[in-house]
């Protein structure tokens, strides 16, 4: 194994480690991502029809409780280094700096793909939702999706480590940036819920993640090291 | 590439913070085997001056050089031949004291790391607590822990600010006399602190900073608080 995965490796089994000990954010992750649901679900869902909701409503719920369920991810995770100032720690090992990013993203998108998990048979199920008809492209579009919305949030959750208001900035930093990826997220999985599903659209959404998620990844791995640095 | 060096030179160091200057063209020689002491009140520029000798922050002006190489050159493995120890101890309060250390240990690439975590419990006095969680440790139990954490890699250069805070009487004459080993050992030793009678115990050269400015450099390390006084805004020993 190269030494930059290596640190990748160590980083991020740490964060698991801590996780599995705790559960503390997987818990609160996805208690959050699952009322956020519950209560779209109410709203949009009529009690007197057939219980079908529109599938924009359904992929837009599912996109919006990924990205405020990711936000508070973001936020817990990152805290949990700033007790003991340990994102520093990491900074002053002699592995490259990115690897260190790398390790803290892998950590996040674990952490919400196990979210996704639980969160997407219950849209299908609330909504009434073919959301597993196509279950392969479902997957690319959450993969991707939750790739390029954590490069984002993890260099801004790194970044704000150390300022007062980070809990207030790093969602008024986020959200527009990310906005891309979920719009793309949710035209997508749009797209795979209308009668009949429109395949083609979906793989042209999926493209542009991966185009996201390219940039974006380049762009933290880029920067990282030096916006890390005072 | 070989990132040993026996000599640590701090030329015409300058960092500003918008409009405020942290440092003000400090410059400093320290050689291996060498305790220097950074004193001064809050704001004279200690923390500034090792966060970029940590290479953790970058000089608006200047340069640092290990052995006469920047960091800029000698790359991401100088930083493995760094220690730091910081008054927020760098360590996660949600693993245990050895599982704090075999981390760090791989991080930095040491060989065995369980072994180095257990001689490194061992100096700290915490091998019977070695299982349990850093949060139910006092400040003490940390400081100890948190200095054997930054030596885990046996570093040549070991960045201390303020180590001595929360330890007592025992726990303070330890780390003198872990200082002192160091010192044989050849390691370069920077250590940032308010308790000037401490200091005398140990440093070999004390330099003082006030305003960012380094103002005094001083081999001689008895009666330091009677001669600073004011620049180190401390009272008279009673």
């Amino acid at each position: 194994m190269s030494a930059f995965w290596r640190v990748v490796w160590i980083v991020a089994r740490k964060d698991l480690a801590i996780e599995a000990r705790s559960r503390e954010l997987i818990n609160t992750t996805v208690f959050f991502a699952l009322s956020c649901v519950i209560v779209f679900s109410v709203s949009f869902v009529g009690e007197g029809g057939d219980g079908r909701a529109l599938g924009d409503a359904a992929a837009g719920i599912l996109w919006i409780a990924i990205a405020f369920s990711g936000t508070l991810a973001l936020g817990r995770t990152f805290e949990r280094e700033r007790y003991g100032d340990t994102l520093r720690a990491l900074l002053l090992a002699p592995g490259a700096r990115p690897a260190v990013y790398v390790g803290k993203l892998v950590g996040v998108v674990g952490l919400l793909l196990a979210t996704e998990i639980i969160v997407v048979p219950l849209v299908a199920l609330l909504f009434q939702a073919r959301l597993f008809d196509h279950a392969l492209l479902l997957a690319a579009l959450l993969v991707f999706g939750t790739v390029g919305f954590s490069c984002v949030g993890t260099l801004f959750a790194a970044m704000l480590g150390r300022a007062r208001s980070r809990d207030v900035l790093l969602p008024i930093l986020l959200y527009p940036v990310t906005i891309p990826v979920m719009i793309a997220g949710v035209r997508g999985t749009a797209a795979l819920l209308q009668a009949p599903p429109q395949l083609d659209m979906a793989r042209l959404w999926i493209m542009l993640l991966l185009s996201f998620d390219v940039v974006f990844l380049t762009l933290s791995l880029w920067t990282f090291e030096s916006v890390m640095t005072e | 590439m070989s990132v040993d060096f026996l000599e640590l030179s701090i030329r015409e160091l300058s960092r500003n913070f918008g409009r405020r200057r942290a440092l003000s063209r400090m410059s400093l020689e320290c050689r291996a085997g060498e305790i220097v002491g950074l004193l001064g009140p809050n704001g004279a520029g200690k923390s500034t001056l090792l966060a970029i000798v940590s290479t953790l922050a970058v000089p608006s002006s200047g340069e640092v050089r290990y052995g006469g190489r920047t960091a800029r050159e000698l790359g991401a493995m100088l930083r493995g031949r760094i220690g730091v120890l910081s008054h927020d101890l760098h360590l996660y309060s949600e693993l245990t004291a050895r599982e704090n250390l075999v981390f760090f240990g791989r991080l930095y690439g040491t060989d065995d790391p369980e072994m180095r975590a257990a001689r490194a419990l061992e100096r700290a006095r915490l091998a019977d607590r070695g299982g349990d969680l850093v949060s139910g440790f006092s400040r003490g139990m940390r400081q100890r822990l948190a200095l054997e954490r930054a030596l885990l890699h046996d570093p040549r250069l070991l960045l201390l600010d303020e180590p001595f805070t929360g330890l007592d009487d025992a726990s303070t004459i330890a780390l003198v006399g872990r200082l002192r080993e160091l010192r044989s050992s050849g390691c370069i030793t920077l250590l940032a602190t308010h308790d000037l009678d401490v200091a005398e115990l140990v440093l070999d050269r004390a330099v003082i900073l006030h305003d960012g400015k380094l103002v005094a450099n001083e081999d001689d390390v008895r009666g330091l608080r009677k001669r600073y006084q004011d620049r180190l805004n401390v009272g008279a020993r009673p």
